[in-house]
């Protein structure tokens, strides 16, 4: 089997828009709601899960036939620990200021659904090549809506992007105000149900 | 009225299915219904006919409003005036005309919005136009302070038009209620322009009408507001002027808050006629007043020595959004309990968190909102419990029956 074959393009791209892990598998809300009021921590951790999963993936593929079944969840645990504490003492290293921001969220990664999820459904039975797609698919898919997200809610509640002031001074003398409701949780909700809510109408087959 | 109907009859035509615009029929079908009863009976099935159907109903829920809108408008310039210092030079319709105003605005907006986004949805799905936004639309401007921007109160009622009504399915199916949304959605995402000590009071003039500068000592807090910001454990509640102000002027309505919330007078008028037409249920609106009653009580004889508790029980109730809320927020027949031992629950309930927000939570004055929106999420399980109650009640009488 080539390495890009037609089945080696679908488990990358099914995940990013048709089997996205977030809206239509709802896996990793809760880190989704956390991280999105602003848009460098929500770019910061799709990458971070991007490159835990993708390597988790592989690991555990490399290993499947040696992992007693009885135990395959702790196995799987480890190495997902390893590879998140390998990434926070990275963050921690050079971007401090972000790894401050998603505090815990980085640590909370191990217990992130899509990660047991892929583990599980795809590594344990599939070769290395087609994990690493697959981790790279689920991982991209995820941060797609986190960035998505985020960048509505950073816009409408802080007036700016990335931290830059996007939203000119003028529009804010002549009245405008910045949405407070968008930096609280539950507008990241609202927002992602309105993104699940597009997705829906466009292909009424989910 | 015959007028009326032969012009109706006239358009009929041009707007039923093959006519010349027949896009816009649930449009018109809309406009009908909303003048005439339907003459259409159901072909099926046994029904039980009603002189009243829900646009009459949605209808006698604004007329309730009316004396609480009206004595707003009033309220609003005479707040306006005193602040000013020119209201004992201003006469009674000047006043009242200052207020309309200032609120006019408010509910043109509330309506276009909400509306638009109703029609559009009717039209878009072809089905015919829900009458659930008339009393919504209404209740919107009467619980925003005056002085909230027009911008955000569009904001607001597009999202609870769509959020709390829309992707439930439209007018009945709502879990919240939808004018409680859009209050809940200005006050967590503008809290600056809803609470606080400078929106409830106009103080510029409109149209070069009550032009004049403020006048020293001036303060905009709600009773409420100077309550729970009080540091003392006793507080004599203060018009804006400084001047104290008595549990009379509350009753009346004469005290700075939301536009239709003041007058307790005003709100008793719009309760009965909701009670004598069965509109709203007594059982609810009673309960949500023994409930605040006995829970603002509680508090004053539990030696909890801050201002909010020790304020007299009977002031709890007339202060802030208690009345309005408990008349026409509460008693909402699709959003509350529906069992009659639930309407019990439900309101005291609403009373019972009402006040212990009030008292326990300091960061907010107000708890009313909140706790009507905390109940409105419940009431389906209430329903639940008591249905369940009652059904394993009579499976026990008819096991006894059959021993």
């Amino acid at each position: 089997m080539g390495l890009f074959s037609k089945q080696n393009k679908e488990v990358f791209a099914t995940p990013l828009l048709n089997n996205n892990p977030v809206t239509v598998q709802i896996l990793g809300i809760c880190s989704a709601l956390a991280v999105t009021a602003k848009l460098g921590p929500a770019l910061v951790m799709g990458i971070s899960v991007t490159i835990i999963l993708a390597l988790a993936n592989v690991v555990i593929s490399l290993l499947r036939n040696t992992i007693p079944n009885r135990i395959r969840i702790i196995v799987q645990l480890v190495v997902v620990a390893a590879l998140v504490t390998i990434v926070s003492l990275i963050l921690k290293a050079f971007v401090y200021d972000v790894s401050v921001q998603l505090s815990v969220y980085v640590g909370l990664i191990i217990t992130n659904c899509i990660l047991m999820g892929r583990l599980e459904a795809f590594a344990m039975a599939n070769k290395p090549w087609a994990s690493l797609l697959d981790g790279l698919g689920n991982g991209f898919g995820y941060a797609i809506i986190l960035v998505i997200v985020a960048f509505f809610r950073e816009l409408l509640g802080s007036g700016t992007l990335m931290g830059y002031q996007v939203i000119p001074e003028a529009v804010y003398n002549a009245g405008y105000m910045n949405n407070g409701l968008m930096i609280l949780p539950p507008m990241a909700l609202i927002l992602l149900g309105c993104i699940i809510w597009v997705q829906r109408a466009k292909n009424p087959e989910l | 009225m015959n007028a009326l109907r032969k012009l109706l009859d006239k358009m009929k035509p041009t707007f039923s299915e093959g006519g010349k615009l027949s896009m816009f029929r649930s449009v018109f079908d809309g406009f009908e219904t909303f003048l005439f009863v339907p003459n259409a009976t159901s072909k099926s099935g046994a029904h039980i006919h009603d002189a009243n159907d829900s646009k009459r109903l949605m209808i006698m829920v604004v007329i309730a409003l009316m004396p609480a809108l009206l004595f707003g408008m009033y309220n609003v310039g005479y707040q306006h005036y005193l602040a000013i210092g020119q209201l004992a030079t201003t006469g009674f319709w000047t006043l009242f005309w200052f207020g309309f105003l200032a609120v006019l605005p408010k509910i043109i907006v509330s309506y276009l919005v909400g509306l638009g986004i109703e029609f559009t949805v009717a039209q878009w799905k072809g089905e015919e136009i829900h009458e659930g936004f008339l009393v919504s639309g209404m209740l919107i401007p009467m619980i925003v302070p005056v002085e909230c921007p027009l911008w955000i109160m569009a904001i607001a009622t597009a999202f609870a038009v769509v959020f709390a009504k829309e992707i439930f399915g439209g007018t009945g199916m709502n879990i919240v209620n939808v004018a409680l949304v859009a209050r809940a959605f200005l006050f967590f995402s503008y809290p600056t322009k809803m609470s606080g000590d400078n929106v409830w009071v106009r103080t510029d003039g409109i149209l070069g009408l009550g032009d004049g500068n403020v006048i020293d000592g001036f303060t905009g807090a709600t009773p409420l507001g100077q309550v729970g910001s009080a540091l003392e454990s006793q507080v004599q509640v203060t018009d804006i002027a400084g001047q104290a102000s008595s549990t009379l002027d509350a009753v009346i309505g004469l005290i700075p808050g939301s536009i239709g919330e003041t007058s307790v007078i005003a709100i008793a008028l719009g309760a009965i006629l909701l009670l004598v037409t069965r509109v709203a249920s007594w059982k609810t609106m009673l309960s949500v007043f023994a409930g605040g009653a006995l829970t603002a009580y509680l508090f004053n004889v539990s030696g909890i020595d801050t201002a909010v508790a020790n304020l007299p029980w009977y002031q709890h109730l007339i202060y802030g959004g208690f009345c309005f809320g408990a008349v026409f927020m509460a008693t909402d027949p699709v959003t509350s309990a529906r069992t009659e031992a639930g309407k019990w629950i439900y309101g005291f309930m609403v009373g019972f968190m009402a006040i212990t927000i009030r008292v326990l939570n300091p960061g907010y004055p107000e708890g009313m909102m909140l706790a009507i929106l905390l109940l409105n999420v419940c009431a389906p399980l209430i329903d639940h419990c008591v249905v369940q109650a009652n059904i394993s009640k009579r499976l026990k009488r008819a096991k006894s029956i059959n021993q």
